[in-house]
C-alpha cells in the first residue's frame, strides 16, 4: 500500500477548476515532486495534503486512511513554506521546539531533540539566533529542522529553494538529497523548476491546468515524454511537425513537410496518417560539415544561423531547407570533434533513428 | 521564553539608525550646507515652541501664587493643596480614570478581535462597520449614542452609558491599528503553526497574540488618552450626577480659568506622558510607528 495516495481529487475555486480528477500514490521513502507552471495546481494539492483546503471530489488517504475532516494540527505531516514561515519572536531552537512542545514531548526530550535536529542542518551554534539574524539559507535550514525534528510520516516542501540565489540553490539540492536520505522521510516537493525536479526527485509529476500529464521517474519524463507539454516544459527539445508514413512492428517512418522522411523506432501500433510532432532533444543531434559524411540514418542539410560557445558546449541554431530551426548542442571536448561551424556555413544535422520520439497530436 | 517584541532590530542597529536621522552636524560642510542645516534647526525649534510653550505657560501657571493667570507672582504648591479638598474633582478624576482603564481594557479586547477578523476574512461591510464611528462626527455619535440609550435602551445616563460610548468610540482605533500589524506580517506562520501542530486556540495564545502585542499596548494607551480627554461624546452621554475630568474642568472655565484648572491640567499632562514613557520602553515600535 502506498504511504499517501490522491484518488480522483478536484478543486474547484468558483468557476475555476485548479485541480482536475488528480490520481497519484506515493511510496514510503520517496522523494516524489509535483512540478508544472505557476498556476498548475501542485500547490492546491500540497495544501489539500497538509489540510489547509479540503478537495471537492475525491480523497486523500494517509496509510489507507481519508485524511478528510481532519484539521492540520492533526495531520501526522509537516510543510516546509516558501516563505520559510519562522516564528520571528521566537529563538532558532524555539522554532524547532514548537512542533515539538505542541505533541506535548517532555522537556529533556524536546532540548535533545532539538539539539540533533540542529546538528543535522550545522546550525547547533544559531541555537539562540532569531530568525532576522539569519541569511536565507540559514532560515531555509531552520525551516526543513523545524519540519523534520517531530519525526513526520510526510514532509511537504512548497518551492523551498525558490527564494535563494542560484549558487546556494545547488548546494541546498544537495544537502536535501543527503538529509532525505539520512532521515527516510517521505517528502512530496513543489517546484516549477525542472532542472530542481529532475536532479532531486525519485519520481515526478508533472502538471498542466490541474491535470497530471505524466508521472514518470526523471530519465523516463526526459527521454520518454508523453506529450508535447511534457517534452517541452523539461529541458529543451525540438518539436518538428510531422505525420507518419509508415509503421512497422518497431520501425517507424515519418513524412516531415518538405524535410522528408525521418526514420524513428516506436513500439506502439500507430497507423500511417497519424498526425503529431517529432521531439528531439538538441544534444543527440549531430552537426557536420556539408560533405562529410556519416553513418547515421537520418541526415538533412541546412546552414548555421546562430551559434552560441558556452565552454563545455556549442549551441547551434541551424536552419533547415523547410525553414524548421533545429537547435543541436555538441560537446566541445568530444573526440573526433573536427572543427567548429561558423554562422552561414552549409551543414549537415544527423541523428539515429532511436534518438527522438514521436509524440501523437 | 524571551520574547522581545517581533521585527525590532537589535539595540546596536536601533541607535546606528537615529544617529543617522539626525541632522548632519555643521562641521559636516559650511556654504549652502551649514546653512540649511541652520534653517532646519530653526524651523523645527519654532515648530516645537508652538505645540509646547502653550503647555508650559500652563504648568508653569499651575505652581503661581496668584488667582490669575496674568502675572507671575511666586512659586507654590497651593492650587495642588486645593484639588485634594476639592471633592467635586476628585470624584471627577476617578470617574475618569477609572472609566478610560475599563473603556480601553474593554475595547481593546473587542478592538483586537475586530482587527483579526478584518484581516482574515475579506467581508467589504466589516471595516466599513468597524470604522465608521472613528469617522463620524463625536456631534453626531454623541447625539445617535443619547438618544439609543435613552430612546431605545431606557438606560439611566451615567457612568455605565460613558463606558459604552468610550468603548465604542476607541474600538475602531485598536482595530486599524491590529489591522496595520498583521498586514505587515507573512501569512504562513499561523498556518505553519497549524501545520506544526498547534490548535487554532494554541496558535493565536503562542504565535498571534505575541505578534500583535505592540499593537494591543499601542491601541491600549490610544484608546485610553481618547477616553480620558474626550469631551463632546461623554457631554451628551452623562446624564446629570456623573462627571468625568474635562466636564468638570469645563465647568470650571465657565466662570475663569483658575490656577486649580492648570494644576488638575498639569496632572493630566504627567499621567499622560508616564503612560507614554512606559510605552516606549514596553513596545519600542509603538513610537517609530511600525505599530
Amino acid at each position: 500500500m502506498a504511504l499517501l495516495e490522491i484518488r480522483n481529487v478536484t478543486r474547484r475555486f468558483g468557476a475555476l477548476e485548479a485541480v482536475k480528477d488528480v490520481t497519484l500514490a506515493i511510496e514510503a521513502g520517496e522523494f516524489f515532486t509535483l512540478l508544472g507552471p505557476s498556476g498548475c495546481g501542485k500547490t492546491t494539492i500540497l495544501r489539500m495534503i497538509a489540510g489547509f483546503d479540503e478537495p471537492d471530489a475525491g480523497d486523500i488517504l494517509l496509510d489507507g486512511r481519508p485524511l478528510t475532516g481532519i484539521p492540520p494540527e492533526q495531520r501526522p505531516l509537516h510543510t516546509v513554506f516558501q516563505s520559510y514561515a519562522l516564528f520571528p519572536h521566537m529563538t532558532v531552537a524555539g522554532n524547532v521546539a514548537f512542533p515539538l512542545e505542541t505533541a506535548g514531548k517532555p522537556r529533556d526530550e524536546i532540548r535533545r531533540r532539538v539539539g540533533e535536529a540542529l546538528a543535522l542542518v550545522y546550525l547547533t551554534d544559531k541555537a539562540e539566533s532569531f530568525p532576522h539574524e539569519l541569511s536565507g539559507g540559514q532560515k531555509q535550514r531552520v525551516a526543513l529542522a523545524r519540519g523534520l525534528v517531530n519525526k513526520p510520516r510526510l514532509l511537504l516542501l512548497d518551492e523551498p529553494l525558490g527564494a535563494l540565489d542560484a549558487k546556494l540553490r545547488v548546494e541546498m539540492q544537495s544537502e536535501l538529497i543527503q538529509l532525505q536520505r539520512d532521515v527516510g522521510i517521505t517528502f512530496v516537493f513543489v517546484t516549477h523548476a525542472q532542472q530542481e525536479a529532475l536532479a532531486l526527485s525519485h519520481r515526478i509529476a508533472v502538471m498542466k491546468d490541474g491535470r497530471v500529464e505524466q508521472c514518470d521517474e526523471p530519465d523516463t519524463l526526459y527521454t520518454q515524454p508523453a506529450n508535447r507539454f511534457v517534452a517541452d516544459f523539461i529541458g529543451k527539445i525540438n518539436l518538428i511537425e510531422v505525420a507518419v508514413a509508415a509503421a512497422s512492428k518497431v520501425l517507424l517512418t515519418l513524412d516531415a513537410p518538405g524535410l522528408g522522411q525521418i526514420a524513428a523506432t516506436d513500439l506502439r501500433p500507430l497507423k500511417a496518417g497519424e498526425r503529431g510532432a517529432f521531439a528531439l532533444r538538441p544534444e543527440l543531434v549531430r552537426v557536420f560539415g556539408h560533405k562529410e559524411s556519416a553513418d547515421l540514418k537520418n541526415r538533412f542539410e541546412g546552414r548555421v544561423r546562430e551559434l552560441l560557445y558556452l565552454g563545455d558546449v556549442t549551441h547551434y541554431k541551424i536552419e533547415l531547407a523547410n525553414g524548421f530551426v533545429i537547435e543541436a548542442l555538441m560537446p566541445n571536448a568530444a573526440p573526433g570533434r573536427a572543427k567548429f561551424h561558423e554562422v552561414g556555413d552549409p551543414v549537415a544535422v544527423c541523428w539515429r533513428h532511436d534518438a527522438g520520439v514521436f509524440l501523437r497530436a | 521564553m524571551r520574547a522581545p517584541p517581533p521585527g525590532r532590530p537589535k539595540a546596536g542597529q536601533a541607535i546606528t539608525l537615529k544617529r543617522s536621522e539626525q541632522p548632519s552636524p555643521p562641521s559636516a560642510g559650511r556654504g549652502a550646507g551649514g546653512r540649511r542645516t541652520w534653517w532646519l534647526w530653526a524651523a523645527s525649534l519654532a515648530v516645537y515652541a508652538f505645540l509646547y510653550i502653550p503647555l508650559a505657560v500652563v504648568v508653569l501657571f499651575s505652581f503661581n501664587d496668584s488667582m490669575l493667570n496674568a502675572q507671575w507672582v511666586g512659586f507654590t504648591f497651593r492650587w495642588y493643596g486645593k484639588l485634594l479638598h476639592n471633592g467635586e474633582m476628585l470624584r471627577a478624576a476617578a470617574n475618569s480614570v477609572l472609566i478610560a482603564l475599563l473603556s480601553s481594557a474593554i475595547s481593546t479586547v473587542l478592538g483586537a478581535m475586530a482587527g483579526l477578523a478584518m484581516h482574515r476574512y475579506r467581508f467589504r461591510w466589516l471595516p466599513l462597520l468597524v470604522l465608521t464611528p472613528v469617522a463620524m462626527p463625536e456631534i453626531l455619535l454623541g447625539v445617535s449614542l443619547l438618544l439609543f440609550f435613552r430612546q431605545v435602551l431606557d438606560l439611566t445616563l451615567g457612568f455605565v452609558s460613558i463606558l459604552i460610548a468610550h468603548i465604542t468610540f476607541s474600538i475602531g482605533f485598536v482595530a486599524v491599528i491590529v489591522r496595520a500589524r498583521l498586514a505587515g506580517m507573512d501569512e504562513s506562520i499561523f498556518e505553519a503553526a497549524r501545520d506544526l501542530g498547534a490548535t487554532p486556540w494554541a496558535t493565536f495564545r503562542r504565535i498571534t497574540l505575541p505578534l500583535i502585542l505592540p499593537a494591543l499596548v499601542a491601541g491600549f494607551l490610544m484608546s485610553f488618552t481618547l477616553s480620558i480627554d474626550d469631551f463632546v461624546i461623554t457631554f451628551f452621554v452623562a446624564g446629570v450626577g456623573v462627571s468625568t475630568l474635562p466636564l468638570q474642568i469645563y465647568s470650571m472655565i465657565k466662570v475663569a480659568v483658575t490656577p486649580e484648572v492648570n494644576a488638575v491640567s498639569t496632572l493630566l499632562m504627567a499621567l499622560t506622558l508616564t503612560l507614554i514613557f512606559f510605552a516606549s520602553r514596553f513596545a519600542p515600535d509603538v513610537l517609530k510607528g511600525h505599530g
